[in-house]
């Protein structure tokens, strides 16, 4: 009880110090004084280290489960595990708002540290613009999510973690989502801020290159770990569902690739300097979007824990603030940084640069379009739809392929102007391309016309990608997280169209068999843990060549709150996964079974592991360059 | 120049606009009452259109002109385990599962397995079977707005009552009266 006021007392101080930072700055701008500055760094410390005095008050109350506090009651219990019980801080709405304020403030204060070679007007603007966003998330959480609710009197008991959320991949997600969507205030501050000063301008984009490429690199992680969350623990086999909330964090991801390739024009060429303040504004105004339909309750999803209207008209208008502020900005200084007039030839880097940006615009409306487009049809007419994997087929994979193209040719392009010579190893990669593509068609079980452009478009990129390795004066993180995309691309192809499945009702010691192998139940047993009882199934895959592979499969029936969960049991080989899952059929002796093979699931992980290593190397390499 | 400035004025003012438009959708979609309100549709000789989905627990494909075959009477019910006004009707469901010439046809909406399940354990079961519509496309060509929503056809899949929203007590008598005829 007493903890709980604390923490309370210590975000109510925070906001207080996010007040007299704001103030600090606003007077420094006007009045120029050095004393002023000192003090900024202050309150900024200030603001910081209460948050993380709330964040470890909240934590400590989930460790030693203090049921007094309403938000531990919520989402703990006693018997759970210590893993659980930390990571269930961030499982509920109250406490990630606090891990999102906590990295928000973390953020400003390593900015301002890190900043101090630049303009100084460019930095208060920056802070301004920044704890406008702070104190709204500030005012967000004390008013309508504190975390620190008390209860009286003290329950006994708490109501338990939902068993879906009680999985590591999970358990990390949340935070490392966060760094990437909260990173993209301070792009979106900075943009702001040099707008007002006039600072757009290589120089600014050098220094925003490392923040797009920090957030970059976590939202990939965190959305990863998403679809490894969703493959391991939804049980569907599937690891991308297009559902609304995914596509939220894919939004501000498209938006932010097309970003880290427009700041590279403007670092090198002071080109498409309104381009790239509008791709920071888009970028930050999606990751707030993602939050507003996330924890409002407008969209029903998996992930909609909230449903409080109250919560989401705050953010709603606290979303249509930042936008108008940003909007005046934008008309008032745009003529502050005038366009270079610079002539773009037509085969050169900056045009590739121009046509990765509208492929991104294009992915992301249609990705927009399909989550938005839902609610204004209910409130105009009242009709309702779904918005399904076939829409976004349709709209995006005819795209990809001259997307692949343009791709693979674009990282050989120069700056200025590339002259284009025949080479006969042009030659080389059509012959190696078709092969290849050649071969993989042989494997494939189905055949048309698009899938053998797709492939081969596909393999071209890789070719390409790979070649570029070898290349002197070439960028290796570029190179590194374009492979991985490429990779990534060839997995999902192969995976969708060569899974199969299986679907069966049977007994113990029944046996099926799938395409050329077969599937034996063998056992049944039981089992009892500290938070859940299980039934585990064993099945023995025998292949062709008599080789046996055993899966065990279980059933979780979790004791607070009562909510049974099918894990599967998954075998992964280098080229497939084995997937099985059992369930239980009411009243009977029957299980039922269902058994997928998924073709390169692992590639998909691995691959979007190389673009986060690319991106990883990119942000350390600019380091070293700097210094 | 000053026409350049008066263009500037127009575009802004026309972006505002749109922004003021997303803005009042996005408030009105978050007070929007998320029960539909129930719609009548007598008189009208349309047909259920008939499509094959697999079944929730069986996982067999069922094909649903050869279900609703086998008994004078079918309700359709689109219903889904995230849907709060599914569980109020449920218990209305289950008092109309025991007419003997009726059998109620659960359509699974957009849902998790699991939950499905969870849901059916709880607040009990009324269908015969449950037909696992899992991206929603099947309900679309059922000319559904949403969940949930009760179709009630007889041997033809000729559609006799269509209830959009949570089926009431009014429903569930004039159903009967349509049953016992």
């Amino acid at each position: 009880m007493i903890l709980s006021n604390v923490g309370f007392l210590s975000l109510l101080l925070g906001l207080i110090s996010s007040f007299a930072v704001f103030l600090c700055t606003v007077l420094n701008i006007k009045k120029n004084l050095l004393n002023l500055e000192k003090n900024i760094y202050k309150f900024l410390t200030l603001q910081f280290f209460f948050v993380i005095i709330g964040f470890f008050i909240l934590l400590y109350t989930f460790i030693i489960s203090d049921f007094s506090n309403e938000t531990v009651y919520n989402n703990s219990h006693s018997t759970k595990p210590l893993f659980y019980k930390i990571t269930g801080l961030w499982g509920n709405h109250e406490g990630s708002l606090l891990l999102w304020l906590l990295v928000l403030t973390s953020f400003i204060l390593f900015f301002f540290f890190s900043s101090k070679d630049e303009p100084k007007n460019f930095r208060l603007y920056t802070v301004i613009f920044h704890q406008i966003i702070v104190i709204g998330f500030f005012i967000f959480v004390l008013k309508t999510s504190n975390p620190f609710d008390t209860l009286f009197p003290v329950p006994s008991e708490g109501l338990g973690l939902n068993p879906i959320l009680q999985d590591p991949a999970l358990a990390i997600h949340p935070p490392i989502l966060y760094v990437g969507y909260v990173g993209t205030s301070i792009i979106f501050a900075s943009a702001l801020a040099a707008m007002v000063t006039g600072y757009v301008n290589n120089l600014w984009a050098k220094n925003l290159k490392k923040w797009v490429l920090i957030s970059w690199t976590f939202l990939t992680g965190g959305i990863l770990l998403g679809s490894i969350w969703a493959y391991y623990e939804l049980g569907w086999g599937g690891f991308w569902f297009w559902d609304p909330v995914e596509n939220i964090s894919l939004m501000p991801w498209l938006s932010l690739t097309a970003l880290l390739h427009c700041i590279l024009t403007l670092e090198k060429r002071d080109l498409f300097k309104n381009w790239s303040i509008i791709l920071s504004i888009v970028t930050f105004m999606l990751s707030v979007s993602g939050t507003f339909l996330v924890r409002s309750g407008i969209l029903n999803s998996v992930h909609t824990f909230a449903n409080d209207p109250s919560r989401g008209i705050y953010i709603l208008i606290f979303l249509f603030v930042l936008i108008f502020i940003s909007f005046v900005i934008f008309f008032i200084f745009e003529n502050k940084n005038l366009e270079n007039k610079k002539e773009i030839f037509f085969l050169s880097k900056e045009t590739s640069v121009l046509i990765n940006n509208w492929f991104m615009i294009y992915f992301l409306s249609v990705v927009l379009i399909g989550t938005v487009y839902p609610i204004f049809l209910d409130v105009i007419t009242s009709e309702k739809i779904s918005v399904g994997p076939p829409f976004y087929n349709k709209l995006l994979i005819p795209f990809l392929i001259p997307f692949f193209l343009f791709m693979s040719v674009g990282p050989s392009m120069n700056w200025i102007k590339t002259n284009l010579k025949f080479k006969a190893s042009y030659i080389y990669y059509f012959l190696l391309t078709s092969a290849a593509t050649i071969i993989t068609i042989y494997f494939l079980t189905q055949k048309d016309f698009l899938l053998i452009i797709l492939v081969f478009s596909l393999v071209f990129l890789s070719v390409k990608t790979l070649t570029n390795f070898f290349k002197n004066n070439t960028n290796h993180a570029q190179n590194l997280s374009h492979l991985g995309f490429a990779m990534l691309m060839l997995s999902i192809l192969f995976n969708s169209i060569s899974s199969t499945e299986i679907i069966k009702n049977i007994k113990v010691g029944e046996t099926f068999i799938s395409k050329n192998e077969k599937i034996t139940f063998e056992e049944v047993k039981t089992n009892e843990k500290k938070n859940y009882s299980s039934i585990i199934g064993t099945f023995e895959v025998k292949n062709k060549n008599n080789k046996i592979i055993k899966l065990y499969p279980e059933i979780r029936i979790y004791n607070q709150p009562v909510i049974a969960t099918s894990e599967a049991a998954i075998k992964t080989t280098l080229f497939k996964d084995r997937f099985i899952t059992i369930n239980l059929i009411k009243d009977e002796q029957l299980f039922n079974v269902r058994y997928q093979n998924k073709p390169f699931m692992i590639w998909i992980w691995i691959s979007t592991l190389i673009i986060i290593f690319g991106g990883t190397f990119a942000v350390f390499r600019k380091k070293k360059n700097y210094s | 120049m000053r026409f350049l400035e008066k263009k500037k004025i127009t575009l802004s003012f026309l972006i505002l606009v749109f922004f003021v438009f997303c803005f009042l959708v996005f408030n009105k979609a978050l007070f929007k009452d998320k029960i539909y309100s129930p719609e009548f549709k007598d008189g009208k000789t349309t047909y259920l259109v008939d499509f094959s989905l697999p079944e929730l627990y069986s996982a067999n494909e069922i094909k649903l002109s050869e279900v609703i075959e086998n008994k004078d009477f079918s309700i359709i019910n689109i219903w889904a385990s995230w849907c709060v006004p599914c569980r109020e009707e449920n218990d209305l469901l289950k008092s109309l599962s025991s007419l003997s010439s009726l059998q109620i046809i659960g359509i699974n909406y957009k849902d998790r397995k699991k939950n499905s399940i969870k849901f059916l354990n709880d607040y009990g079961n009324p269908f015969k079977y449950n037909l696992v519509d899992k991206d929603g496309t099947e309900s679309i060509n059922l000319g559904a707005y949403g969940v949930p929503e009760t179709f009630l056809v007889n041997k033809n899949r000729k559609i006799l009552i269509k209830i959009i929203g949570p089926i009431n007590d009014k429903d569930v008598k004039k159903i009967r009266e349509i049953v016992n005829d």
